[in-house]
């Protein structure tokens, strides 16, 4: 201990650490929208097509797809990114940031879009459900579910890139958004937990 | 970080949004039974109003950073009209049609113009005045455009 100080006061050029380098990035990947835009058609088509397997396996994937990238953000990645170092902290959040502004949107419409078709199909939408209760249910939690993602994470997403893109970033204003962005996608996991018995409930029911 | 004082555009925006998520709640939990539209217009009505009283609160803050606002915001209302089209084909699909068509129509226009205003406004609160809109010149939303 006494020795690194003393070694460190004997430096005499010792300067602040160096500023954090960030590497250059795609705010929104350009690969990414590609299949952004293949499952956006696949819904399109399935829709269309109405049969009950594709809607059942759109509905199914997606929506396990959102609920594991919720919670696993929100309670592996989140404590995991905050104990980092700042520089690492930087490095991974220019990778992981960019792709969750492509995979999210369409993820949670995909879910949705095949969610109302598949209830619709079922008949499971209309009041005439014996357990249309729980529908309501996943209505209502959906929807609190989307006004956090639309209203906190997604434009915290944005920002956080746009802020990184600067030639100065703020790191005041990164620590800011982040902290949001991971405070949400904790909400928005512990609120997949209510989906998940939602789901599985109505699933049970003979 | 700038000490200007800005209007709660989050706050008022995200409680615009849940009027309009709990009209279509409460429109699509009694199909297919026909329901007074009142409530379900009485909800759009209020979150309209909120868009448009927030975006003019906007319009008042000084030196707010509007050309980055557009810059993020025309790219995310572009990413947004193609969801927003999504759903209204899934209605479309679904026969829903007259009164609750028009509402739940209007209900995803108000959602399409406010949430990518909301992202802009995110971005573009974080703008200090002596930075350009492309920041370094090295961040258009998607690279290359």
């Amino acid at each position: 201990m006494v020795e690194g100080a003393l070694s460190i006061a004997q430096e005499p050029e010792v300067a602040a650490p160096p500023a954090l380098e960030i590497p250059d990035f795609e705010i929104v990947p350009r690969l990414g929208l590609v299949f952004a835009a293949i499952a956006a058609v696949a819904i399109v088509v399935l829709v269309a097509v109405n049969k009950l397997w594709p809607l059942v396996f759109l509905h199914v994937s997606f929506g396990a797809a959102w609920t594991i990238i919720d919670l696993f953000l929100g309670f592996v990645l989140g404590p995991i990114m905050g104990a980092m170092p700042p520089p690492a902290r930087v490095q991974f959040i220019t990778r992981l940031m960019p792709k969750m502004v492509v995979i999210m949107p369409i993820v949670v419409t995909v879910t949705l879009t095949a969610g109302w078709q598949l209830a619709s199909h079922m008949g499971t939408v209309l009041t005439t459900y014996p357990h249309h209760s729980w529908i309501v249910a996943s209505f209502i939690v959906v929807g609190v579910m989307a006004v956090l993602a639309l209203g906190l994470l997604e434009p915290a997403n944005i920002a956080v890139l746009i802020e990184l893109k600067k030639r100065r970033p703020r790191p005041e204003v990164v620590e800011r958004l982040m902290k949001r962005f991971m405070y949400c996608a904790g909400v928005l996991g512990a609120m997949q937990v209510a989906t998940l018995v939602i789901m599985t409930r109505i699933a049970s029911f003979p | 970080m700038s000490d200007r004082r800005l209007p709660p555009f989050t706050e008022v925006a995200m409680a615009s949004l849940a009027l309009i998520v709990a009209g279509g709640i409460y429109l699509s939990a009694h199909l297919p039974k026909h329901v007074p539209l009142t409530p379900a217009i009485i909800l759009l009505a209020a979150s309209a109003l909120l868009m448009v009283g927030n975006l003019a609160s906007l319009t008042r803050v000084p030196g707010f950073a509007w050309d980055r606002f557009v810059q993020v915001g025309k790219w995310s209302l572009l990413a947004y009209l193609v969801i927003s089209g999504l759903i209204e084909y899934t209605f479309l699909q679904n026969h829903i049609k007259g009164g609750s068509l028009v509402v739940l129509t209007l209900s995803l226009v108000v959602f399409t113009i406010h949430v990518p205003a909301l992202v802009g406004f995110t971005v573009a609160r974080y703008q200090e005045p002596d930075e350009g809109p492309g920041g370094d010149g090295r961040s258009p939303v998607i690279a290359g455009s």
